[in-house]
Formats: structure tokens, sequence, C-alpha cells
């Protein structure tokens, strides 16, 4: 059985465990360590009461301090939104038009409508809207729907071809897939639509009629298109799908169209005005 | 108390009551809470079990590894919420069998990627990242073209529903033909499948005559983050 006894060199009192002749001290915990620990013991039960700790059986105990995270991140929302509220409320207050005359506004919806378009726009239209295949760039003084603020404003709002009520929405027939032309009348047309890029129209070819018959109602006599309805012009080098004879006949025998979402289901009124001011300025807004 | 306290470990009677005695309080210390584990899940509006289309792109985006570099939770952070919007709920992924909350992002989070692009730019960037986003490192998914095995779609449903998620015998029995419609129906007929799964995205993705694992991804995609109306929701309701 287990002798205790007093270590001669340092004076303490042994387990009373032996190995070997090799005795085990019973050195006491320093006292600073048992203070802390008592300290913290202590400061569990006071977080017990301040923070919520407990479940109970229909939910748990909300704490003294009445913390939650959510609340915690409602407050900072609502502080940034103090914040910022000097613009924004600005911005919100007062029409797309106004915010880009008055300097200081200006200054403020640029720096934050490139936040905006860096996260919700860049990856189709491209960092700085340079545009990509199929995704027109926002750089060019060449719009689809319009490059007027007011018209950028409203292609965000609602934004093209999707569920949204005020969507900007149009159609182009499917003249090769439904039959509306013959094959060899797309391949004239798509001639003619070549030649009017170049600004060289073929005068008196079998292509300009069947132009003049089917495309100039929407796309312009002279190939300027129309806004109003998402008509590309035809008249210059800038393509969607490219401008090769072979794509423009694709386009014409089964037409893509593009889409975009309505951004004003997913960002607030502010944001939607900051990215038309930043759109507008990007190099080719009218 | 110590003296008493070798009695205790050398009686293997008093051990054996002792270690029943310590299992027991740290049992219930695990297993209590979990009695009121519904009082963590928020009472909204919208959430629903996913339709066999999107049911089945959830599938993909497991088997594809998706998670292993999106994770599917906004945290209640401002710089989060800013990005992607409204935080996360436990409600949003109480229909999810696993849930996908991750934590593990190299590329972005995508629990409210749903409605955020067009079907015809997450098919582009999933065929090839880099022909929309430059400079992404993400893998392409050009084999998801293929043409989807849906043959046990009414199955997956009933497994499901064993694990809790309420589909009715209908759903069940129309898996198959739902799953279809949402590929091929017109959006603006209101085809069955819109009413049995509010918001679910109809369309064909991918423009194949067949439905793709492509459209089964896409569909679940669409959905993602987009079930609860956040403007209809009081923030002291979902306080936690």
């Amino acid at each position: 059985m287990a002798t205790i006894e007093k270590d001669s060199v340092s004076g303490q009192n042994t387990t009373g465990h032996e190995w070997d002749g090799i005795k085990e001290l019973n050195t006491p915990l320093p006292k600073w360590w048992v203070y802390v620990f008592w300290a913290t013991v202590l400061w569990a039960i006071g977080y017990w009461v301040a923070y919520p700790a407990w479940p109970l059986v229909n939910g748990y105990t909300k704490g003294t301090f009445g913390y939650s995270s959510r609340g915690e991140l409602d407050n900072e929302l609502a502080a940034q939104k103090k914040a910022r509220s000097a613009w924004l409320s600005k911005i919100e207050a007062s029409d797309v038009a106004a915010v880009e005359k008055d300097k200081d506004l200006l200054r403020y919806a640029m720096a934050g409508g490139k936040i905006a378009f860096n996260e919700n726009c860049a990856p189709c239209h491209g960092v700085g809207g340079v545009g990509a295949f199929g995704y027109p760039s926002l750089a060019d003084d060449e719009w689809l729907w319009g490059g007027a603020l007011a018209d950028i404003e409203q292609t965000i709002k609602f934004g093209v071809r999707n569920t949204n009520a005020n969507a900007r929405a149009s159609e182009m027939p499917k003249f090769g897939a439904d039959g509306l032309l013959k094959p060899e009348q797309i391949t004239a047309v798509s001639d003619y639509v070549v030649s009017l890029a170049s600004k060289a129209p073929a005068k008196g070819s079998a292509g300009e009629t069947v132009y003049a018959e089917n495309c100039a109602v929407c796309h312009a006599d002279d190939g300027a298109g129309n806004k109003d309805l998402g008509a590309p012009a035809l008249n210059n080098q800038i393509w969607l799908y490219k401008g090769t004879k072979d794509a423009i006949a694709a386009q014409i025998a089964k037409p893509k169209h593009g889409a975009m979402p309505a951004w004003s289901e997913r960002l607030d009124a502010s944001t939607v005005k900051m990215l038309a001011v930043y759109v507008h300025n990007l190099g080719g807004g009218k | 108390m110590f003296k008493h306290h070798a009695k205790l470990e050398t009686n293997i009677f008093f051990l054996a009551v002792g270690i029943l005695l310590t299992i027991v309080v740290g049992g219930l210390v695990e297993v209590v809470p979990l009695f009121s584990i519904e009082s963590t899940i928020e009472k909204v509006d919208g959430v629903r079990p996913y339709s066999p289309l999107e049911q089945k792109g959830r599938d993909i985006y497991i088997r594809e590894g998706c998670y292993n570099c999106h994770s599917q939770m906004i945290r209640p952070f401002k710089d989060e919420v800013e990005r992607y919007g409204h935080y996360s709920l436990a409600a949003e992924s109480k229909y999810d069998h696993p849930f996908q909350w991750g934590s593990k992002r190299t590329g972005p989070d995508l629990a409210r990627v749903g409605g955020k692009y067009t079907d015809d730019w997450q098919v582009r960037h999933l065929v090839n990242p880099r022909d929309v986003v430059p400079g992404s490192i993400m893998p392409g998914y050009k084999h998801l073209l293929r043409p989807l095995d849906y043959s046990d779609v009414a199955a997956d449903l009933k497994a499901l529903r064993v694990v809790g998620v309420p589909y009715t015998d209908a759903q069940i029995a129309n898996a198959k033909k739902d799953l279809e419609e949402q590929v091929f129906g017109d959006p603006a007929a209101k085809p069955a499948v819109a009413a049995s799964y509010p918001k679910a995205h109809i369309g064909s993705a991918s423009g194949k005559d067949k439905v793709t694992e492509m459209d089964a991804l896409v569909a679940y995609l669409q959905v993602l983050g987009t079930m609860v109306d956040f403007s209809t929701v009081k923030p002291e309701a979902i306080r936690r």
C-alpha cells in the first residue's frame, strides 16, 4: 500500500505511488492557475445569464443582453445604411438624369455602380462592359434597346425576355426553321446583310428584295435597326453573334435570342440607378 | 471525498454504476436539445420540396462535387449579405438531404444564384467557364450535355419521403411527367408542374430535344434561394 512521505529536497509530500524506486511528488497546482480556473467557471455562469445559452422545452434562454447574431447584423446594416444615406437618399429621391448632372452624386454613383456591375453584370457583359459572344458590349455607342440614360435604366430594371411583366421582349421569326424563307432566299439575304454591314449594299440583288419584304420592317430599310423592338442595326460591323455569312444565315434560319434578368427583383432602386449611370458613362451613352 | 474515491475505483459494482451515471448525464445533454430542434427552423412561407427535375439536378451537383468549391450558405455578416443577398435560413434547406452548406469557397457561394444569370449563361459557363469569365479556374462540364437518365425519378422522391420530405402521392405518381414538362412545357401556358412546384424554372436550358443532365442542373441552380420572398418576412421573426 502507498505510503506518503515527505521529500527531503523539495519539502513536498509524495503521492505514495512508486515505480521501480521512482516516486512522484504531489505538488499542488500553482495558485495563479487555480484562480484563473475558478474565474473562467464564474465567467461561464455570467455568460449563461447574459447571452443565449440553455435549451428549453420551447426555445432557449435569451440572455439579459438580448443578443442574437442576426440581430447584430440587422444593427450593423442599419448603421451602414445610415452612414450611406447622405448619398443614397439623394440618389433614391432624384431621377437618374439628376444624379448624372450633380457632380458629387455622379462620382458616388460611378463608384457604387462599378462595384455592383462587377458583381452582377460583368459575368455576361465583361469587366468594363466590353461584351462577349451573345452579350452586347456596353462600352460602345451601339445599343439594342437604346443608349439613353432612361432606356438603360429601364433595361436594367426589367431585363430582357424574362418572366417580369415589364421586361423588354421581341422575337425574330424563325425564317428557316418555320419555312418562312427558302434556303436560297436565306443565302441571298445573308449576302445582302454582309454587304449592308460593309456600307456597300448590293443594290438590285435578289437579297435586297428578300430584305425589303421580310427584314426591313424591324431592321429598317437602311439596316439602322429599331431600338423599340430591340432589332439590332445591321449596317455596321458590330455583331452579337458574329458577322460572317454563315453566322448570319444561321441567325436568320433559327435565331438565338438573348435574355437578361430583371434586376429590380434582386437589387434596390438606388443600386439600379447607380448601375444605369455607370453603364451610361462606360463610353457609349447617348 | 478523495478517500471514498479509491473505494469507488476499486469496487467493480460502484465503478459500473458511476460509469452508467456519467453516460446518462452526457447522453441527456446531447439528446435533450434535439427535442426542440424544430424551433430552430424559421417559420417562413414558400419553401417547397424540389421538383423532380431540380432533384435530379441536385444529384448531379453532388455527383460532380460542386460542393468541393461552392458553399450554399450566406452567413449573417455584412459583407456576405451585401454581395450575395439575404443570409440563408435553416428553413431554406429543410428539405435538403444532405444539405450543401459547406465552408469551402474556391468559387462563390451559390445559395442565391437562382435567377442571377440566364439559362444561356449557365450552360455556356458550365460547358467552358472561360468563355464567359476569363479568369475562372472552374473546370468545364461539357459532358453534362448528354441525356439525363430519369427512369428512377419517382423512386427518388419516394425515398426522400421516407426521410421526411413531404412529397404527395400525386407528386410521386407524376414525377416523370412533371420532369419532362418542366423542360418542354410552355411557361406561358401555366403547366401543371408550375402549380405543383411554385417558382419552378420552366424551359430547356440546353435546347436539345431530349432532357439533358445540363437541363436538370440548371433548373436546380435557377431555383436556389428563390423560394422565400423576403419582402414578406419580418426580420424579428427570424432572429436567432
